[in-house]
């Protein structure tokens, strides 16, 4: 006597995208998703402390006078389109053009270090006018906010290349077109932060 | 010798013993009977917010212990009765895992219990975050310190260190900030507490229906000095409270800044009044609190609002 | 001689002071004596190789279940001598023994590691141990990435404790409220050290939760519904989920207050707008889930146990989901019961209150339907049993005292005073620690293959419970005296000293409890009674249809569940030992690799946190680098898994007795 026995199937599972065929990539997937949830926790948060600091300005500027709007601009506009690009490079993953796919990805790496680019250079600018984040708790509240999206890009942008290696080795395979799924993932998520971030902070700062 | 030498050491070391004995069973006694002794602080009030604080703890006490004896009761009946031994011969029901009736009863019976004690404890806050209204009360700005009290009274123009003195039968407001890490400004015996917070003032009103002297110590933990932050409180009635007031003002010094940096070095110091004191001691709209930074921040919920 | 100036910076950096006490050296010559031992066991005996190979690269989550109940154990002791040390100082009024500073210190270590470094991976121990066998699955998730968990708990523990000796321990309470914890107040690198670990510890705990709610999600065998899932494995789901969401709040507030103190920022600080309520709110919206985090898994162990020693059906099962998910969310709904007397006004102190009353209702719920599991059972009193039955009515008189704590107006007569201690010792130790220690008992055979001895836990468990119920019910009365909690020392007048020595009194028999506790273990692991069956206790769930201990790769072949209690029905119909197969359903099982990644990760972890704490950049640079080293040499190297063959199979099985001839 004892207890039924489940047939165990190896193999991909038919009708599903290459990153989700496999069942141990796909669980992987839902693994990426949970830890999405942790980070939108931790924006969420920096939001949350932003929101409470804004009026904290002490004797520093607040808002309206330390934003610069151009930068912000360029830096919107390119986040925006680096994430249509990595859309384009996970299609051509799934439909299997390898060097489509090392275009758009490497554009999509292009864009984004545009992005952290200016991001860093209007950081600098601003440090360099005195405002750094010893200054007011708005201050605080900015940097870190704003910043711990920029590391997040900044941190995309190296998990990318080291992807554009892997599938250089191993072409797109079950395991790294999970692993290019999950990055595109990311990355569209950091963009929907960018958004917010836009909205809240600098459109915010705008209404005062 | 050793016959006349031994008796007194048995003597002695009974003596010993029996003293012991009697110092366990004071022990005991004293235990039991300690729920009525004076140190019992929170249920001795001496001012109507500790009164309804009293009250409230009293209710809620009342049905947590119905809760918790009926629980015992059916615990103990089970334990008893479906022990795993020889010829137990309580019914044995292994599948047994539902009951229409009684499930619901459970939900049921505690949230009664805790609407009983949910909606006098809505009543109770509301009510103390207001204060009665009456006539321009005594208002002292605390401040705490590393690792002492700072007592202003804007009405008197005195100030005082780590004591307080208060008017019996009217309410007395106190406007609590901090020029320090934060700590809760307690006085058991006439209410409960309240944060002392960098940045911000908050408000409690307390207080004493007849005259006396109570202690009163910091409830958040501030740093090595914590231990010490003990202030001494004495109501006495309203007319040797002005006259109290009226002394301090005209025989003590007054209070200069430099006084008031001396205060912020983290020690401990004892009790000591000034006739008179810098207002800019103590967040305004208007100056700001320049000593160590920090700024104003309006009060959130003002009792003196309605 | 004079020492050359770089090393009279490093004595004076890394030896302070304040750990150049009597306690400090003592712990010195201890630490000194373990590497001493360790060093024996490990070069002069040789034994590097096997714990290399089959502990610190291990993926196996039975192994790393071995390896957090370690880390909890030792956590209990050091954090349990750290109570006795502070009950000692307490005893007497007037009392000296310890300076401020040291109190301070201990009761902050006291605090940080009884909850982060022992309740936490006493509870990942029991997840990893029973979690993957109960939901009939071959490993968890992401066993590489459980590993990764261990040893970033480990590394942040080691940190935690290397405070005490080197450089300082932290000294503003485990809630490290700011602005105390900033530079102004406490300078010294003690609250960068606690910053760091936690933050380090917490990268691992959040990793856990995902990799739980993932494996109870995904990977439960075909048949077992949500609806058929052992309500231990619920548990686990509704902490993990916590997890999820409670850790990030942490993870922002102590990264604020660590930029503050290392990196000048004004979140928190006196001046510069800072605000410091800003933290309380961000710790609290953790630390209350936290409570919860730590409180689900022992009512999970609960469900199993009575039900298994009350040889019975777990009574209103779908009640128990509901309010075990219930209670998930309410959790998130009562953090300002924490700060009443913050001044946010009688609405919101008044909407706290009332959902705190709330959780009350599905928590009484569960109290309810585990005794009536036991109603119409047969009870048997084993140790595990004894912790559950301890448990109900010391969580109740807890639960009790929590909702006159939650009733507004008299929380602000008792907050922060010994009354609040005693409620949440109350609940922590009869809620988490009685279920932890139920657990420990009840799968015990199962992790080791041997039972606990009954007698001798049985004095450990009665020392445990008269000494905690001496300890804290004092603590109660000293609340309606007036005691606030923290205060190093007391002065004779206000009648605080009687209690204070019954409570230290019973805080050394719990003390004494430990001891037996660990006799019990050693003895059992020499001359305990083996368990040759897998079901030592006539279990219900599928674990106990296993051998004991597990195989490497759990189930030879995974079952189909029809039954909420699978093994319980499989008995019923007959059967003596589960899973007896023939050798030709045998087949090959894909199997984790050992890594030394995980190891490494933690290692390299650490190297970062500790050149934060003492701000050595150089250091922190190179910590960090090691991290990316480790993360992308782990992304490069595709090799996860290993076959393991149908005969290696068959032959375990064959020698455990479940294969048919």
């Amino acid at each position: 006597m004892s207890l039924p026995l489940a047939q165990e199937e190896t193999g991909l599972e038919p009708g599903l995208p290459l990153e989700l065929a496999d069942e141990r990539e796909s669980i992987k997937v839902t693994g990426f998703w949970m830890f999405l949830v942790t980070d939108v926790l931790i924006f969420a948060s920096l939001f949350a402390s932003y929101a409470v600091y804004r009026s904290r300005v002490a004797q520093a500027p607040g808002p309206a006078q330390v934003f610069h709007y151009g930068p912000v601009l360029l830096e919107t506009l390119l986040l925006l389109t680096s994430s249509f690009t990595v859309g384009i490079a996970i299609w051509a993953m799934r439909t299997g053009r390898v060097r489509m796919l090392f275009f758009w990805l490497a554009a999509t790496l292009v864009l984004g270090a545009g992005f952290v680019t200016s991001e860093i250079h209007d950081f600098t600018s601003m440090v360099g006018q005195g405002l750094t984040w010893h200054q007011s708790a708005f201050l605080s509240a900015f940097y870190v906010l704003v910043g711990t999206h920029g590391a997040h890009v900044t941190f995309g942008i190296f998990w990318a290349v080291t992807l554009l290696f892997q599938v250089a080795r191993r072409g797109i395979t079950p395991i790294t077109a999970r692993k290019l799924y999950t990055f595109s993932l990311y990355w569209h998520f950091l963009d929907i932060v960018w958004v917010f971030i836009f909205t809240f902070v600098y459109l915010g700062g705008k209404i005062g | 010798m050793v016959r006349f030498g031994k008796a007194p050491l048995l003597s002695r070391l009974a003596h010993i013993s029996r003293r012991r004995w009697l110092f366990a069973a004071a022990l005991l006694v004293g235990l039991f009977t300690t729920g009525c002794g004076p140190q019992y602080v929170l249920l001795r009030p001496a001012g109507p917010v500790a009164t309804k604080e009293l009250h409230l703890f009293e209710l809620a006490g009342i049905a947590m212990g119905i809760v918790i004896v009926s629980v015992f009761v059916l615990y103990a009946v089970t334990i008893i009765r479906f022990r795993d031994r020889p010829g137990n011969r309580a019914p044995y029901m292994p599948n047994w895992h539902g009951h229409r009736l009684l499930e619901p009863l459970w939900f049921i019976v505690p949230a009664i219990l805790l609407t009983i004690i949910a909606i006098p404890t809505v009543g109770v806050t509301y009510q103390l975050a207001h204060l009665p209204k009456a006539r321009d009360p005594v208002v002292i700005d605390v401040t705490s310190l590393q690792w002492k009290w700072l007592f202003e009274y804007p009405g008197q123009h005195i100030a005082t260190v780590n004591y307080l003195v208060i008017p019996t039968g009217e309410p007395v407001l106190f406007e609590l900030t901090a020029d320090s890490p934060m700590n809760t400004f307690w006085v058991p015996q006439l209410g409960g507490m309240e944060y002392t917070m960098p940045g911000r003032v908050l408000p409690l009103w307390l207080e004493a229906s007849h005259p006396g002297e109570f202690w009163g110590h910091s409830g958040n933990f501030s740093g090595t000095g914590f231990a010490s932050m003990f202030f001494h409180v004495k109501a006495v009635s309203p007319a040797r409270f002005a006259a109290w007031a009226q002394r301090v003002h005209r025989t003590a010094s007054p209070m200069t800044l430099a006084d008031y940096h001396r205060l912020l070095t983290f020690n401990v110091v004892g009790e000591s009044s000034y006739g008179a004191y810098p207002r800019s001691t103590f967040p305004s709209t208007k100056t700001g609190f320049v000593l160590q930074g920090g700024m104003y921040m309006p009060m959130h919920n003002d009792p003196r609002k309605d | 001689m004079a020492l050359p100036g770089w090393m009279l910076y490093l004595i004076h950096t890394l030896f302070p002071a304040d750990t150049r006490r009597p306690t400090e050296l003592g712990a010195d010559v201890l630490i000194i004596a373990t590497g001493a031992i360790l060093f024996y066991i490990l070069i002069i005996k040789g034994r590097w190789r096997h714990v290399w190979t089959e502990w610190i690269t291990t993926v196996d989550h039975k192994k790393i279940a071995v390896l957090y109940l370690i880390g909890a154990i030792a956590m209990l002791f050091r954090a349990g001598v750290d109570a006795l040390m502070l009950r000692t100082q307490l005893a007497l009024p007037h009392q000296h023994l310890l300076s401020a500073l040291e109190y301070d210190q201990l009761f902050t270590t006291h605090g940080t590691i009884m909850i982060f470094f022992m309740a936490m991976p006493f509870i990942f121990a029991l997840f990893n141990a029973v979690i993957p066998l109960q939901i009939g699955s071959r490993d968890v998730a992401f066993p590489r990435l459980n590993a990764m968990s261990f040893w970033l708990f480990a590394f942040g523990a080691l940190l935690l404790n290397m405070s005490f000796v080197v450089g300082g321990s932290p000294s503003a309470g485990w809630t490290a409220y700011p602005p105390l914890s900033e530079n102004v107040f406490l300078p010294g690198v003690g609250q960068n050290y606690y910053l760091m670990s936690l933050l380090i510890a917490g990268i691992g705990t959040t990793m856990t939760g995902i990799n739980f709610v993932v494996t109870i999600l995904r990977m439960r065998a075909p048949g077992m519904t949500l609806m058929k899932l052992p309500l231990f494995a619920w548990s686990a789901l509704m902490t993990s989920a916590l997890i999820i969401f409670a850790f990030p709040p942490l993870t922002v507030a102590l990264s604020m207050t660590l930029i503050d103190r290392l990196f000048q920022s004004s979140f928190f600080t006196l001046g510069h707008g800072g605000m410091p309520m800003m933290y309380v709110n961000l710790f609290w919206l953790f630390g209350h889930p936290e409570v919860y985090i730590v409180v689900l898994p022992a009512f999970g162990i609960f469900s199993e146990v009575v039900a298994t020693f009350s040889s019975k059906r777990l009574f209103g099962y779908e009640v128990m989901v509901a309010s075990l998910v219930s209670i998930m969310f309410l959790a998130y709904g009562t953090w300002v019961h924490h700060f009443f007397t913050m001044g946010a006004g009688p609405a919101v102190n008044a909407f706290f209150g009332l959902s705190t009353m709330l959780i009350a209702i599905p928590t009484g719920v569960k109290i309810f339907n585990w005794i009536f599991t036991m109603w119409g059972g047969r009870i048997r009193m084993t140790v595990a049993m004894l912790y559950q039955m301890a448990f109900i009515p010391t969580f109740v008189i807890g639960g009790a005292t929590g909702i006159i704590l939650a009733t507004v107006p008299v929380d602000y007569q008792f907050h922060n005073t010994y009354f609040l201690v005693a409620h949440f010792h109350n609940v922590l130790i009869g809620g988490t620690l009685f279920g932890l220690l139920s657990g420990m008992y009840y799968w015990w055979p199962k992790m080791f293959g041997m039972k606990l001895d009954e007698h001798q836990g049985k004095w450990a468990f009665w020392l445990f419970f008269l000494g905690f119920w001496v300890t804290f019910f004092p603590q109660y009365l000293l609340g309606l005296e007036g005691m606030q909690r923290r205060m190093n020392t007391y002065p004779f007048g206000l009648g605080w000293h009687l209690l204070n020595v019954i409570s230290t009194i019973g805080a050394f028999g719990m003390g004494a409890a430990f001891i037996v506790l660990v006799y019990n273990v050693v003895w059992s692991l020499r001359y305990g009674e083996r368990d040759l069956t897998g079901d030592a206790w006539d279990g219900r769930t599928l674990e106990w249809a296993i051998s004991s201990p597990a195989p490497e790769y759990n189930f030879a072949r995974i079952p189909v569940i029809t039954d909420r209690d699978p093994w319980w029905a499989m008995k019923e119909s007959g059967a003596t030992l589960a899973n007896s197969l023939s050798p030709a359903d045998i087949h090959a099982i894909e199997m984790p690799k050992n890594t030394p990644v995980p190891f490494l990760l933690g290692a390299s972890f650490f190297l970062f946190g500790f050149g934060m704490v003492f701000s050595w950049w150089y250091v922190a640079v190179l910590g960090l680098l090691c991290v990316i080293a480790t993360l992308i040499y782990s992304g490069f190297n595709y090799e996860e898994h290993a076959l393991l063959t149908a005969d290696v199979i068959r032959g375990t099985e064959a020698s455990l007795g479940r294969l048919q001839a």
